[in-house]
């Protein structure tokens, strides 16, 4: 099985794209080892901007850059780009409707050692409240490189994650992206759905394996995208469901659960949601899947919570 | 001085004094608006548009681009671009109303207006940006961007500050308006902005200090700037907040907290038209 990091397979990705697209260039705030950027710095260095550890002026000149025409991918790591540069993406990019593309690693606890202060647990809350922006969130290496091939074709501000940790590879080569759709991974019009993204996405597949094995069935959809989303997309997934989870390495509050709490309102469904992810507090430092288990968004965590529900009911 | 340069100076004055007239009149209906900062740079704005920026056509890609970053003092701006045609006068009239096309600080997609600004910092970064982008795609053009002096208590400015030297950004040339006085207080008691040459100067940059008011040394120091090479241009434009209406000078009352009343217009038309 393939496993690589969203930030590797960023770095790569970056690299096998270049070439079709000869107008994107890279800014990064001095971070390029750990947002994966190093490579095409090498191979490229004509279209790597250095910026220096300087994130509010980076991404307003990316506003600058873009308005002739460039494609500036902003790259740093996810605390930055939503939080210390935020007023900049909001007020230049987002505002002026400028083609900038903001790629952000280590996000959520999976960030692991650094702690609470590298550890964005806001950023697509953030950025999904700012008019303009569309934010995507991929879960394997597959989906990140189709969702930045769809983001440098199209125009108007984009949020990204990848993420820091090693992920085992879900989608098929031939994996189109359809932005703002849910993805589907398991559909057995079970009782149960679990939505996921991003870094837990293998986790709950894995849960849902093991369940299988106890002779309970689970569907498990993938959300890539969280703005723009179409509450009607979400209908067939959560009509007749009993219950509707979410797993997600971001606060609950102005996330995946937040999202999916939306839909069900939308549709006018009736249906318990429980929501996994990160209860409003700070991260801690410590190995990502330790922390993912103290911070109950690890498998076992998934697993015991929906056993619990079954037996319970 | 040449005789041609003594007349384009007189004509400078002339456009000056229309565009301060259209400047109090368009915060007059608006009901509020900066008055002081815009009346500041007005000298400076007219001659930008009037004797240096090479703009043929607003979407021409080759034109010279200019950043207000200071975008609070858009009242000057919008003037100008009126005084050039790029937008009509009567839009003047509806600065910041409800539907209109002039926001309160500026927005894309007013023509002639190049990039939004306003929160402060940010403008000078964004035209940084397009000095990078013209020196990457090979473009001849020249980008202008004016900064105000309390906007130079941002720490983005600074960050910029040391992408453009970093970046050797000599076609761009950036002008404080340095009238001395910020939203609140007069700089001094503020954070204190001096030496502001020496920040600059020491941030790499090369430094030109005039008089914002006079169109002989702000032609002198756009002409030196082009010849400046590998470095970025700072003109650090000594100014008056609120020049050319005896009662608003050096006025913190005058940064922008009120519009005038009637009696205030028409004294400063008054005084404009003299």
């Amino acid at each position: 099985m393939v496993r690589t990091s969203l930030r590797e397979a960023f770095g790569k990705a970056l690299l096998e794209l270049a070439k079709e697209f000869e107008n994107f260039y890279v800014l990064d705030a001095d971070v390029a080892g750990g947002t994966f950027t190093h490579w095409f710095r090498e191979k490229y260095p004509e279209r790597f901007i250095q910026c220096g550890i300087a994130e509010q002026n980076m991404m307003a000149a990316a506003a600058g850059l873009s308005s002739l025409g460039i494609i500036p991918i902003v790259t740093c790591y996810a605390v930055f780009a939503s939080m210390r540069a935020i007023e900049q993406a909001r007020n230049m990019v987002a505002y002026g409707n400028f083609n900038v593309k903001i790629v952000a690693s280590h996000v959520g606890i999976d960030v692991g050692p650094d702690g609470a202060t590298h550890q964005a647990i806001e950023d697509l809350a953030i950025y999904r409240a700012i008019p303009n922006f569309t934010v995507i969130s991929p879960c394997d290496d597959i989906e990140l490189k189709a969702a930045l091939r769809w983001m440098l074709k199209t125009k108007g501000p984009v949020y990204m994650r990848t993420g820091r940790s090693s992920v085992p590879r879900i989608h098929f080569d031939d994996y189109h992206f359809d932005l703002g759709k849910p993805d589907v991974l398991i559909n057995r019009d079970s009782d149960i759905v679990i939505f996921t993204s991003g870094i837990t996405v293998h986790r709950v597949l894995n849960v849902a394996k093991k369940l299988e094995r106890r002779s309970i069935n689970v569907d498990v959809v993938n959300i890539h995208t969280f703005k723009p989303v179409n509450p009607s997309d979400f209908y067939p997934f959560l009509k007749g469901r009993k219950f509707v989870f979410t797993v997600e390495d971001h606060n609950i509050i102005g996330g995946l659960g937040t999202l999916i709490g939306e839909m069900i309102l939308e549709n006018g469904i009736c249906a318990k949601l429980i929501k996994l992810g990160i209860k409003d507090k700070f991260g801690k430092s410590g190995e990502p899947e330790e922390l993912a288990g103290d911070f109950g968004i690890g498998e076992k965590n998934i697993e015991q919570t929906i056993l619990k529900l079954v037996v319970n009911n | 001085m040449s005789l041609e340069k003594m007349i384009d100076t007189l004509k400078l004055t002339q456009l000056a004094g229309i565009i301060r007239k259209n400047i109090i009149l368009s915060i007059y209906y608006s009901k509020s608006g900066h008055v002081g900062g815009s009346f500041s740079c007005a000298d400076i704005l007219t001659f930008l548009y009037f004797a240096e920026l090479k703009i043929p056509d607003i979407s021409d890609p080759n034109r010279d681009r200019f950043i207000l970053s200071k975008g609070h003092s858009c009242p000057a701006l919008y003037a100008v671009l009126s005084e050039k045609g790029f937008i009509t006068e009567k839009e003047l009239w509806k600065l910041r109303h409800t539907g209109a096309l002039l926001q309160g600080h500026p927005e894309m997609g007013i023509p002639g207006i190049e990039s939004p600004s306003g929160s402060l910092g940010q403008g000078f970064s964004f035209a940084l940006g397009v000095a990078l982008g013209a020196k990457k795609l090979e473009k001849e053009f020249r980008v202008y961007v004016l900064l105000g002096d309390g906007e130079c208590n941002e720490g983005e400015v600074w960050e910029g500050a040391m992408f453009g030297a970093f970046h050797r950004l000599d076609n761009l040339v950036a002008i404080v308006d340095y009238n001395k006085l910020q939203s609140d207080d007069f700089c001094e008691n503020i954070t204190s902005l001096e030496p502001l040459a020496e920040k600059w100067k020491a941030f790499g940059w090369n430094v030109i200090e005039i008089n914002g008011h006079d169109f002989k040394e702000i032609a002198f120091a756009f002409d030196l700037a082009k010849k400046i090479k590998k470095r970025p241009t700072c003109i650090i434009a000594h100014t008056i907040k609120g020049k050319g209406v005896s009662f608003m000078e050096n006025n913190p009352e005058w940064h922008g907290s009120r519009a005038p009343t009637e009696e205030e217009l028409k004294l400063a038309l008054e005084e404009l038209e003299k």
